[in-house]
């Protein structure tokens, strides 16, 4: 009788802190998801730019979601260079055919995926972008090839709206 | 002590004291005894006491006129500095306060090494010491984000960054940190807000610090553990209070040279441009308090391992009195650990200095060495000075030595015997 009660007891007690926990849980959630991107961060997902002044050799710079994007318009030599690596070489092994749809643009977010510094172009030991924060080399396909960045530059979301326009996001 | 046997002379005292023991805690306070040979290195905890206030009273006054909006926050603080009555006075007391607050600290956090204040049975009072620490770095960082100039910016999209090094988990905890997808407007209010938080969390901490230091007093320069009251000890009040208050003083003439004088010197001309997502500034530099943790993160290739690399730089330090088990405190009777100090002292200095220079060349190649040594010294030399070293006689008292006119407890012994 005595060992039927304590029982019952330990089973109550742990369904409270069960129930308890699931409380707190359920309390807490909201004041830390608050810090999470709010609907109107989530709002600016996409944005249009034209790119129909870009002659070949140049890039542009645009905002998308507070970060920089880099539109390039690569030269022959610049794309032969970027075909012609053996990936074994590459840390973060990454076709060009697959970073850049179109082989003359070359789309990717401007952000060093070492600590998120802007990397400078036409810089560096690979003829493509250089990190001046902690020394990273990216080739003119923005892969990473020296320096502390753990992978290449990310390519975002993109589609070509039509020969002028490139719609990011 | 003699705290509980504590009757106040007034009959109001008495009655208020019996429902809250202020008066009781007052009196313990001026009496506490102290060891009668502490030297200026122990008046940087009043010092730092009034660095704290310093920067809360200026804080407070500087959020009354500082708007934390991404648009707003750069001219607010031009605002402050041209506009607000004594602004500029306030806000470059702000600015270079945290300076002084760890130069002050660094101070504070070596004598602390070089006595032998960590060890038992003080070791609650060290672990305080180092959250606050943290916390204080957390604070200044955020803090230096608020202006919004170039600097902040970058700064801020470099720390948040390291934590993108934790794997899986690591982009997900970036982006709540940021509250988007770039260090931008919600990044800056919260920040205001933690950093408007963080200090009297300090705060909170400081009273438990000196809490924990009242229970077994403070550690000395000679490390050995006193009788108190003894006639080795002099109450708190008037003897320390005024040797602090001097101090103080002396403290305030190199915070006043700043102030008034090179007030933006510890700081980067690129903090007074307003901050631009698509330009980093060409050398990224983190305050000079940060530097030696900065360049053992750059020292390190790998992106995690740097990481890991910095902030176990500093938990090391956290369990510091479980790596130096020796009995002895102060390094005045350990030889070898003395040379070893200062080894460990010229290595912070040069891990810093490194960390102010590009990341490349002989910097780089410094900045690892020094950053081995650094983490060889607490894990490897002081270990294995806690078993092999030969300590020299510790006194058996403060007093003993003096009145027998030598230093060595023998000697101590003999002068006794003879007696």
């Amino acid at each position: 009788m005595s060992e039927k009660k304590v029982k019952r007891r330990e089973f109550i007690f742990t369904a409270t802190y069960a129930v308890g926990a699931v409380g707190v849980g359920a309390t807490i959630w909201p004041l830390i998801d608050q810090m999470n991107p709010d609907a109107s961060v989530k709002a600016l997902a996409s944005t249009e730019v034209d790119i129909s002044n870009v002659e070949k050799g140049q890039s542009i710079t645009v905002l998308w979601r507070g970060k920089p994007v880099f539109i390039r318009r690569r030269t022959e030599e610049e794309i032969a260079k970027a075909r012609d690596v053996n990936l074994d070489e590459l840390k973060h092994p990454e076709k060009d055919e697959d970073r850049a749809k179109d082989p003359e643009w070359l789309v990717m977010l401007g952000v060093c995926t070492h600590l998120g510094c802007v990397p400078l172009g036409d810089k560096g030991e690979y003829d493509g972008w250089f990190c001046p924060c902690h020394g990273s080399h990216y080739d003119t396909s923005g892969r990473i090839r020296k320096g502390p960045a753990p992978t290449n530059m990310e390519v975002p979301k993109y589609e070509f709206v039509n020969s002028n326009i490139i719609k990011i996001g | 002590m003699s705290d509980h046997e504590y009757t106040p002379s007034s009959k109001f005292g008495k009655w208020f004291n019996d429902r809250l023991p202020l008066l009781t805690l007052g009196k313990h306070l001026t009496d506490y005894p102290t060891p009668k040979n502490l030297n200026y290195w122990w008046t940087f905890g009043g010092i730092l006491t009034f660095c704290l206030i310093t920067q809360i009273v200026t804080g407070l006054i500087l959020a009354m006129h500082y708007v934390a909006h991404a648009d707003l926050a750069f001219g607010s603080v031009e605002h402050i500095m041209r506009n607000v009555n004594y602004g500029w006075l306030i806000r470059y007391v702000h600015a270079n306060g945290a300076s002084m607050f760890f130069l002050a600290v660094y101070i504070h956090i070596f004598r602390s090494l070089y006595y032998g204040s960590y060890k038992s049975p003080r070791e609650i009072i060290w672990i305080l010491g180092m959250i606050i620490y943290i916390l204080m770095m957390a604070a200044a960082f955020m803090g230096y984000v608020l202006p919004w100039g170039q600097m902040s910016f970058w700064g801020a999209t470099v720390i948040t960054n390291l934590f993108s090094a934790i794997p899986l988990v690591g982009e997900s905890i970036v982006t709540w940190l940021w509250g988007g997808y770039s260090v931008d407007n919600p990044t800056l209010t919260r920040f205001f807000s933690l950093h408007y938080l963080i200090p009297f969390l300090i705060l909170g901490l400081v009273v438990l610090h000196i809490w924990a230091l009242h229970v077994p007093g403070n550690n000395n320069p000679i490390g050995i553990d006193l009788k108190k009251p003894s006639k080795d000890t002099v109450p708190f009040h008037p003897y320390i209070v005024i040797k602090d208050l001097f101090a103080l003083l002396i403290f305030l003439i190199v915070f006043a040279f700043f102030v008034f004088y090179s007030p933006n010197i510890l700081g980067h001309a690129d903090n007074y441009i307003e901050a631009n997502p698509m330009v980093t500034p060409a050398h990224i530099v983190p305050e000079w308090y940060l530097l030696p943790f900065y360049a053992i993160l750059r020292s390190v290739p790998d992106k995690l391992l740097g990481v890991i690399a910095m902030f176990g730089a500093l938990f090391i330090l956290v369990i510091l009195p479980w790596l130096d088990t020796s009995k002895t405190r102060s390094a005045i009777f350990r030889p070898l650990y003395k040379q070893f100090y200062w080894f460990l002292v010229a290595d912070v200095l040069i891990l810093g200095y490194v960390g102010a220079m590009p990341a490349e060349g002989i910097y780089l190649l410094v900045a690892r060495v020094a950053t081995a040594y650094y983490f060889a010294h607490f894990l490897i030399i002081l270990p294995i000075l806690s078993r092999k070293e030969k300590v020299l006689d510790v006194p058996l008292s403060i007093t003993e030595p003096v009145l027998g006119g030598a230093v060595s407890a023998s000697a101590v012994r003999q002068k006794k015997d003879k007696l």
